[in-house]
């Protein structure tokens, strides 16, 4: 076996400190094998070495949550023995580098995390994120990332109910593709990835095993240089009529009780889960290589334990329980194969061809990954612009006319029409709304699911951006009836070597856990992307937020779409004209500067109780939160919804009506209703400020008495936007 | 009445199938294993949406070759009432119960939404609870929806009255606009929109329910 | 023995890849491509040592399966 040098250290993205922290850990110098499986595992992907000291500060713990992080997904409870159980994760390095594999096996990987822990998915949601429309490669990554996902979810059957599709110059080089997958599980029948029971058999399922991805999880913990797209040949290819198996056989095989412990291969596929299994357990795992099902011929212990061929398992099983699982598996075509046994060493052992290739101490390898304290430095604050510093647009009508076809702002009806978001049955709340709803099947319960995050303003106040991230996430799930329970999160940075960019990271971290405090909204999962740079330009700092609440009763749900012609329009929430950071500077005068608006957090939360209430008990006919773009843009949204204008008669009480109807103050909602009075009189004794901003009807949105556009209009040209722009060839 | 719900390896509305016929038509479906050689006695078929084989080398086509699609087809040509939707279509086709093929939709891409359909002809069981000249709503679902089919065949199909309906705003590049079309004796139709999609309110829609509606009063 | 078997629309039915592809070649500068029509290739390692019987056996496949004789053609071409 050759002997490790400096450069194939190097190589395997391991620095001459962490390859001596190896060289302690095994007692000796690793082989090729064990090399590989350490870069893996002490990869940033894998060992979360920059960040785990600072994900700690996340809250994670709430009545209602079974599981935290550390699992594949976590789990909250969603009463009745039920369970929902969620993750998001990102693709980002393999979606650049072939966009519809790259995103393709994203959906594949978030949906095996779901249903390894017991749990059939039942939502699909993706927060996009694409370089400038004017930079040549983003029409034809958009293109790719959208029938990539569509390709996967909508042959698995699961419908894709939602996310966010968000572009700026900063992803040019670093596009993001965050999957997130929502399943329901019976609380009693929930799986865990502790192996257990010295003796018992590794059990190895799904697809065979090829050279693909080598390297992929030392790949998305890099930046990238100008050769990355050479990288196309470790790009895993995913198959979706196989995952759509391996869904059926594995909920068909846990519907007994013959499982132990189960993990999906994901990133560095055999190895991770093996330790994973092994460590969790607290116990040792033989495998012998030679029975693992290949596609290919002459593969190496390393090659068999580094590739990242999808669609495949690993299982303990109780003993003697092989026969009817295998049954199982063959109906449905899919390999089967006992790979190995739970053993009581603490040491992973691997052998091939009779001989041990690898032996390595699982302690170690798990308790001694680097954990970084890496400097970080804070974001220097912004001053706080008051309206008098952007121009007043010509006419309001024109710039929300203006507004609605920018890319951030236009409708994204382009992408999900192209995700089936209605198989299953269950889709009550459509891609479009504030969130997307599903009802649990067979009951009254339904799921509110939304993803959001806003980069622009964790650019310009890393702490303020992460409070916003969440707290829009709270608002979109209130905005439909929903009580939100719990959020799961990717947080997509640059190289965190960097200070200010580990200070973004460290900034957005702290101001996440004061939201998920202050509103008992905890993280139960979640997953970091580092490295997002080309050629030393960073993304923006964008920690995307997947967040899900319940409706015990979905009929009582409200949609973003006014109800009907005459109602009343409320407007709750305070309104000070904040233009710093908004998309109208952004657009409209070309100015990226000014702090983002603050949040508010606790009256964040007396407002969305307030209109959570007012949706439940029907007095809130219709319901739409306001962030990007303003006021105005809400109004614009929902009157699209509904095909029903709007007679606009506000008291904007000092505040230029420019920076009163595209102001991106936070915590607002617009709702709809015949009784205003009760509405008033209820905000009054939460202490929340409410006011009657118009009323509903006709076919025009009246801005004003001189100021007016027509809904038909307003929807032409917020739906032309993106099917001009992938128009052209 | 006693349906039966045909399930290929990757069928993924066989459930939605399945809710729809017990709620509009109060019976739970007997669900069949494509594997299965034979078939109880039942007077309906349905073959549900979904990718069959991952529609790899062509939709419906390794489906509409597998063991239980031959009883299907002698029971089909004996009388019995065969339901193909979306992917079920393109299996009838490729078993050569209904005219034509099945293509990749003109503009390329997936589509789902909402499409209006205009009924063309209320003389079928499926169809008995509409009015002919109907516009209903139904959701579309597919990447190969592009119905097909040579001049000859395509006069055939119009003179003997088999196109069961049409798209008002073609979502795929069909020919003739043609959503949906019944074999010769009317007891066997394939359409590409979702009727078990839309059988309520709360989905968006109940236009689809009197599909199982006319199957009910029919059988 | 194997056999190749090329799987292609027939003329006539409209091919929409192959006019994406036509298109995307003319927009890369590829001037005189006249028509651009797509299909599959099938290589098939056969037992069958006789050609007759090979070529009797892959026609059968084709009409059976490979190819869908409404829209598609498909040609066969055996190499030992």
């Amino acid at each position: 076996m050759s002997a490790i040098t400096p450069e194939i250290v190097a190589e395997h993205g391991l620095n001459p400190d962490e390859y001596d922290r190896i060289v302690n850990a095994m007692g000796r110098e690793p082989n090729i094998t064990e090399l590989g499986i350490f870069s893996v595992m002490w990869s940033e992907h894998c060992s979360y070495k920059s960040s785990r000291r600072h994900l700690r500060k996340l809250p994670t713990e709430a009545p209602w949550v079974i599981c935290g992080p550390g699992e594949n997904a976590g789990i909250i409870d969603i009463g009745d023995g039920q369970a929902a159980i969620f993750k998001m994760e990102s693709h980002n390095h393999p979606s650049f580098i072939e966009p519809y594999q790259g995103a393709a096996t994203g959906v594949g990987g978030i949906l095996r995390d779901v249903f390894t822990m017991g749990a059939r998915p039942v939502a699909n949601l993706n927060a996009l994120r694409f370089g400038s429309p004017d930079h040549p490669k983003t029409r034809h990554l958009l293109s790719g990332v959208v029938a990539g996902i569509g390709g996967y979810g909508n042959c698995v059957g699961v419908p894709t109910i939602g996310g966010e599709c968000d572009f700026h110059p900063a992803y040019n080089g670093n596009i993001l593709v965050n999957a997130m997958t929502v399943g329901i599980a019976d609380t009693d029948k929930i799986f865990y990835s502790a192996a257990a029971g010295i003796g018992n058999p590794v059990i190895y399922v799904g697809s065979k095993t090829g050279r693909d991805g080598i390297h992929g999880a030392t790949m998305a913990s890099a930046e990238f240089g100008e050769n990355s797209e050479e990288k196309r040949p470790t790009v895993q290819v995913g198959d979706p009529f196989t995952e759509k198996l391996l869904i059926e056989a594995c909920l068909e095989l846990m519907a007994t009780d013959a499982i132990v412990a189960i993990q999906d291969m994901g990133a560095a596929g055999l190895t991770s889960s093996s330790v994973e299994m092994g460590s969790k357990g607290e116990v040792g795992i033989e495998l012998d290589l030679d029975n693992v099902p290949q596609r290919e011929t002459g593969m190496t212990p390393y090659e068999m334990m580094l590739s990242e061929s999808q669609e495949r398992m690993l299982m303990v099983l109780k003993p003697g329980r092989e026969p009817e699982a295998m049954a199982i598996f063959r109906k449905w075509d899919l390999d089967f194969a006992v790979i190995g046994k739970v053993t009581d060493t603490r040491h992973l052992v691997l052998k091939h061809k009779g001989e041990i290739v690898a032996d390595i101490p699982l302690g170690p390898l798990v308790d001694d990954a680097p954990n970084y304290d890496r400097p970080h430095e804070e974001t220097e604050k912004q001053d706080v612009l008051g309206p008098d510093s952007f121009t007043a647009p010509e006419s309001n009508a024109d710039a929300l006319r203006e507004l609605l076809a920018t890319p951030d702002l236009a409708s994204k009806r382009w992408i999900w029409q192209q995700y089936d978001h209605m198989v299953m049955g269950d889709t009550i709340g459509r891609p479009g709304g504030d969130a997307g709803v599903v009802r649990v099947h067979g009951t009254q319960k339904a799921l509110a699911i939304t993803t959001d995050c806003t980069p622009r303003y964790c650019k310009a106040d890393p702490v303020e951006g992460g409070r916003q991230a969440v707290a829009e996430t709270w608002r979109n799930i209130t905005a439909t009836g929903a009580i939100p329970l719990a959020i799961t999160n990717c947080l997509n940075f640059g190289n965190p070597e960097k200070p200010i960019i580990m200070g973004q990271f460290v900034g957005c971290i702290e101001g996440m856990a004061e939201a998920c405090l202050a509103l008992d909204y905890p993280v139960i999962s979640g997953n970091v992307s580092l490295y997002n740079e080309t050629n030393g330009q960073a993304i923006l700092p964008t920690p995307a937020i997947g967040g899900v609440g319940i409706l015990t009763n979905y009929e009582q749900r409200a949609s973003i779409a006014f109800a009907a012609e005459g109602e009343t329009i409320v407007l709750i929430g305070d309104t000070e004209g904040h233009l710093g950071q908004s998309l109208y500077a952004r657009e409209l005068c070309g100015r990226e500067d000014g702090a983002p608006p603050p949040v508010n957090l606790s009256a964040e939360r007396r407002n969305g109780d307030l209109v959570r209430g007012l949706i439940l008990t029907g007095v809130a006919t219709s319901c739409h939160d306001v962030s990007g773009g303003g006021l105005l843009v809400a109004i614009a949204d929902m009157a699209m919804a509904s095909r029903i204008g709007a007679v606009l008669d506000y008291d904007r009480g000092g505040v230029p009506s420019y920076a009163f109807l595209f102001g991106e103050d936070q915590g607002r909602y617009v709702i709809t209703t015949n009784s205003p009075e009760l509405v008033l009189e209820q905000a009054a004794v939460d202490g929340v400020n409410a006011s009657v901003i118009g009323v509903t009807g006709g076919a025009t949105l009246k801005i004003s008495e001189f100021d007016s556009i027509s809904v038909a209009e307003l929807t032409q040209v917020h739906e032309g936007w993106l099917p001009a722009y992938m128009a052209i060839p | 009445m006693k349906p039966a719900v045909i399930v290929f390896p990757a069928s993924n509305c066989d459930r939605d199938a399945a809710v729809a016929i017990e709620k509009i038509c109060g019976v739970k479906p007997l669900m069949v294993w494509h594997g299965d050689s034979t078939l109880p006695d039942v007077d309906l078929i349905v073959i549900p949406g979904g990718f069959s084989f991952g529609d790899y080398l062509r939709c419906g086509a390794m489906a509409a070759r597998s063991p239980v699609m031959r009883e299907v087809v002698a029971r089909a040509n004996n009388g019995t009432p065969v339901l193909g939707i979306c992917n079920g279509f393109q299996v009838l086709t490729e078993a050569g119960l209904l005219p034509g093929a099945l293509m990749m939709n003109a503009h390329l891409k997936f589509v789902c939404k909402d499409v209006a359909l205009k009924v063309e002809s209320n003389q079928s069981m499926f169809t008995s609870a509409y009015q002919t000249g109907e516009i209903v709503t139904y959701t579309v679902a597919h990447h190969e929806g592009n119905y097909f089919a040579d001049d000859a065949t395509l006069d055939q199909i119009e003179q003997n009255g088999q196109v069961a309906f049409r798209y008002l705003d073609n979502p795929n590049g069909a020919r003739n606009d043609i959503a949906g079309i019944f074999n010769k004796e009317r007891n066997v139709l394939g359409l590409m929109p979702h009727p078990e999609r839309m059988i309520e309110r709360d989905l968006g829609g109940d236009d689809g329910a009197r599909m199982f509606e006319s199957l009910v009063a029919s059988l | 023995m194997k056999a190749r078997v090329h799987v292609t629309l027939k003329s006539g039915v409209l091919d929409p890849q192959g006019r994406a592809i036509q298109h995307t070649l003319g927009s890369l500068g590829f001037g005189g491509v006249s028509d651009v029509r797509q299909g599959k290739y099938l290589e098939l390692d056969l037992a069958e040592t006789d050609r007759d019987a090979a070529e009797r056996s892959v026609k059968d496949m084709c009409e059976k399966l490979l190819a869908n004789t409404v829209i598609e053609n498909y040609s066969i071409d055996l190499v030992e």
